[in-house]
């Protein structure tokens, strides 16, 4: 016989509401995005043209194969944009709601700020910095356990590559305090 | 029998502690990624894969394709248990898991799972050991026009068969192609697309890629979704186990049949996504009563785990032999391949043999080891649930970081993974599939070389693609896939155009 006893009950008091408004419809979001792939299918065709996308003696230039990939991202661009356009009517989905993209925020702006202090302090203090942080005012989790499991995990990384598998990570003042 | 000689050399290659011991590490690893909500087999291998710069080829491989084993066990965990699925090819686990977990048979609906994604592997590892060497060997007389006529297949193929929309697909792989290219041009030597930046000379490197692509991104789109979940705890008993597995021959048609998807599914870019949802079709269609379906039937579990793992074990056969992979996470481990120094290509089995057999053997072994591995410590691994994701989430972020840097040591590669975070995120919200573009990235540079040194060798003559009976078939054959779907709709349209005719003369 089977055992299911105990159930496994995890909440998430933060989670969006479903009722948020939109920021942007998918439309807008597909819009949106094919006319940065066209500009960047511009720039890259334009790079490619300069560098020589015709043929020489030896056969097809460097620019050859990326100019033609080029032309095809823009015209599969524009076949998207087209498309947006001419079906109109139908209702498209909602790509973003308030609520979703301050949940994503959450995430994306200290992961933005941990690259920033990856670079001044180094790797393991911005990890430990990051999840601490993120736990505590994020999480909501209680202080002593966030700093813990974030110097733990920190800790237990900088073992792993630094001492065990010899991966080396960019270091800061702390780490050349203790002569790494 | 070559192949089986050549197996027990592999066998012989893999049986040291060391190796072993990477095993159950990446096992452990494997199955803990593959619970985690948002993390799979991609991602898990994608952000794993530093782990493995510094170890000889043989380890890495085995210790990475044992990650990818364990995430695959590990996806059916919470599916069945929590009815999320860990990834997208276990949801079609969860229409019957789910309700068999409901109903108090959760241990058996594990055991059904695991023992089915063994089988589905293990048919698909035999197929990879008899057929692999000989697909190979077929392929050291390619020259250049012939393996770009494999690439363009491959490529038209997604185009043709997947089930996004066509334009979204080509976006994914002409983008992907387009930044293989960037950099110093392997060819003339001759640098482009770098805009006078330094840090693009080097061009863009494809893990840096997927680990933003699968990695942070994958975080961005979980932290939207409520995380909120309640599920069934279980553990599986030695009865239950040996149950399933008398009650298991009944069903080896259903078994055989999605074995069978799932390889051919694997090997062409069909994917395990496909496969799972194809057998449990299959499964429905050929039952007797299919209204049981859905409410907690065992057959419901078989059906489309055996599916999706033969499927994910074979998409490496056409990875070894013809160094294509066949889905996203073969694509990675041949990322791994290149930066632990080897050529992908047929010569693998030539030049390396120690490191293809180690892995083909690897994969017996580790399926086996697997298996036991699951159906003993399930109850533990459920309980990472319990782990909050705000804990979880940065510590993702960091191991991504890691891995990033570790490619090239290169502080530009973690703003290269935080961009590609963000492409990926947006991607994914409005439906541009992200497998070609990692297929196309990673073999642009080698799909780019073959296509210039076809026409240097005929002297700038398309022709040199239809030259011969082997090479002209296969880029006939992959025009046909690109324009799959408007000969297909032809093809309805005539038909369709018959039958009214005919309904006009008889009527």
């Amino acid at each position: 016989m089977a055992k299911s006893g105990d159930e496994i009950v995890v909440e998430d008091p933060a989670a969006p509401a479903s009722d948020s408004p939109a920021v942007t419809s998918n439309r807008a979001a597909d819009v949106a995005v094919s006319l940065l792939l066209l500009a960047f299918a511009g720039l890259l065709g334009f790079d490619n043209w300069r560098t020589g996308m015709g043929w020489d003696a030896t056969g097809p230039q460097a620019g050859y194969f990326p100019f033609y990939l080029s032309v095809i991202l823009a015209a599969a661009s524009l076949w998207g944009l087209a498309k947006e356009f001419l079906v109109r009517g139908q209702a498209s989905g909602t790509f973003v709601t308030r609520e979703q993209l301050r949940r994503v925020m959450q995430v994306f702006v200290p992961t933005l700020l941990f690259c920033l202090f990856t670079q001044w302090l180094g790797l393991y203090v911005a990890s430990f910095l990051l999840i601490a942080g993120f736990m505590v005012f994020v999480g909501r989790i209680a202080v002593w356990k966030s700093l813990l499991t974030a110097f733990l995990f920190s800790l237990i990384m900088f073992v792993t590559f630094e001492i065990a598998f010899d991966v080396l990570m960019p270091k800061g003042p702390l780490e050349s305090l203790f002569g790494r | 029998m070559e192949a089986f000689g050549l197996l027990v050399y592999g066998f012989s290659v893999l049986l040291t502690w060391k190796i072993l011991a990477l095993m159950m590490v990446g096992l452990v690893l494997g199955i803990f990624v593959g619970v985690l909500p948002g993390l799979g087999g991609p991602n898990g291998v994608a952000i794993l894969l530093p782990l493995t710069f510094t170890m000889d080829p043989t380890s890495a491989i085995v210790m990475l394709s044992c990650i990818y084993w364990g995430a695959l066990f590990g996806g059916a965990i919470t599916s069945i248990l929590f009815n999320i699925p860990g990834e997208a090819w276990s949801v079609a686990t969860t229409f019957d898991g789910y309700p068999m977990a409901q109903q108090g048979k959760a241990a058996e609906a594990l055991t059904a799972a695991f023992t089915s994604s063994f089988i589905g592997s293990l048919v698909a590892v035999l197929l990879i050991t008899f057929l692999a060497p000989g697909i190979a060997s077929f392929a050291l007389r390619f020259g250049p026009p012939e393996f770009f006529a494999v690439y363009l297949l491959t490529f038209c193929s997604f185009v043709g068969l997947g089930r996004e929309e066509k334009h979204k697909t080509i976006i994914s792989m002409a983008l992907g192609l387009l930044l293989a290219g960037v950099g110093m041009d392997t060819v003339s030597g001759q640098l482009r697309m770098t805009f006078g930046l330094d840090e693009l000379l080097r061009g863009i490197n494809f893990l840096v890629a997927v680990i933003g692509l699968f990695g942070i991104s994958e975080i961005l789109l979980t932290m939207e979704e409520r995380l909120a979940l309640r599920g069934h705890a279980a553990s599986i008993s030695l009865r239950t186990v040996l149950k399933v597995w008398k009650e298991m021959p009944r069903y080896w048609v259903t078994l055989l049949r999605s074995s069978a998807i799932g390889c051919w599914l694997g090997i062409t870019p069909g994917g395990a996504i496909a496969a799972s949802f194809m057998g449990y079709n299959l499964a429905k269609r050929f039952a007797k009563d299919k209204d049981s379906f859905g409410k907690g039937r065992i057959e419901g579990v078989f059906a489309p785990e055996t599916a999706a793992h033969a499927s994910g074990t074979s998409a490496l056969l056409p990875m070894l032999a013809l160094g294509i992979p066949g889905s996203g996470t073969a694509a990675i481990l041949l990322g791994g391949l290149m930066v632990w120094g080897l050529n992908p290509g047929p010569l693998l089995f030539v030049e390396h043999k120690g490191f293809v057999w180690g892995l083909i053997a690897s994969m017996y072994l580790g399926n086996v080891v697997g298996l036991v591995l699951v159906l003993t410590t399930v109850p533990l691994f459920a309980a990472i649930l319990r782990v909050p994701f705000s804990a979880i989430a940065p510590m993702i972020v960091v191991s991504c970081a890691i891995g990033a840097y570790a490619i090239q040591n290169a502080m530009f590669d973690i703003w290269l993974m935080l961009l590609f975070g963000v492409v990926g995120y947006v991607f994914k919200k409005i439906g541009i599939p992200l497998a070609p573009f990692t297929l196309a990235l990673v073999l642009g540079n080698r799909a780019e070389d073959s296509f210039r040194l076809s026409m240097i060798g005929a002297g700038g003559d398309m022709r040199v693609f239809w030259s011969n009976g082997l090479v002209g078939s296969i880029t006939t054959l992959a025009l046909v896939l690109l324009f799959w779907p408007l000969l297909a709709a032809g093809f309805a349209r005539l038909r369709g155009g018959l039958i009214n005719e005919r309904k006009g003369t008889t009527a």
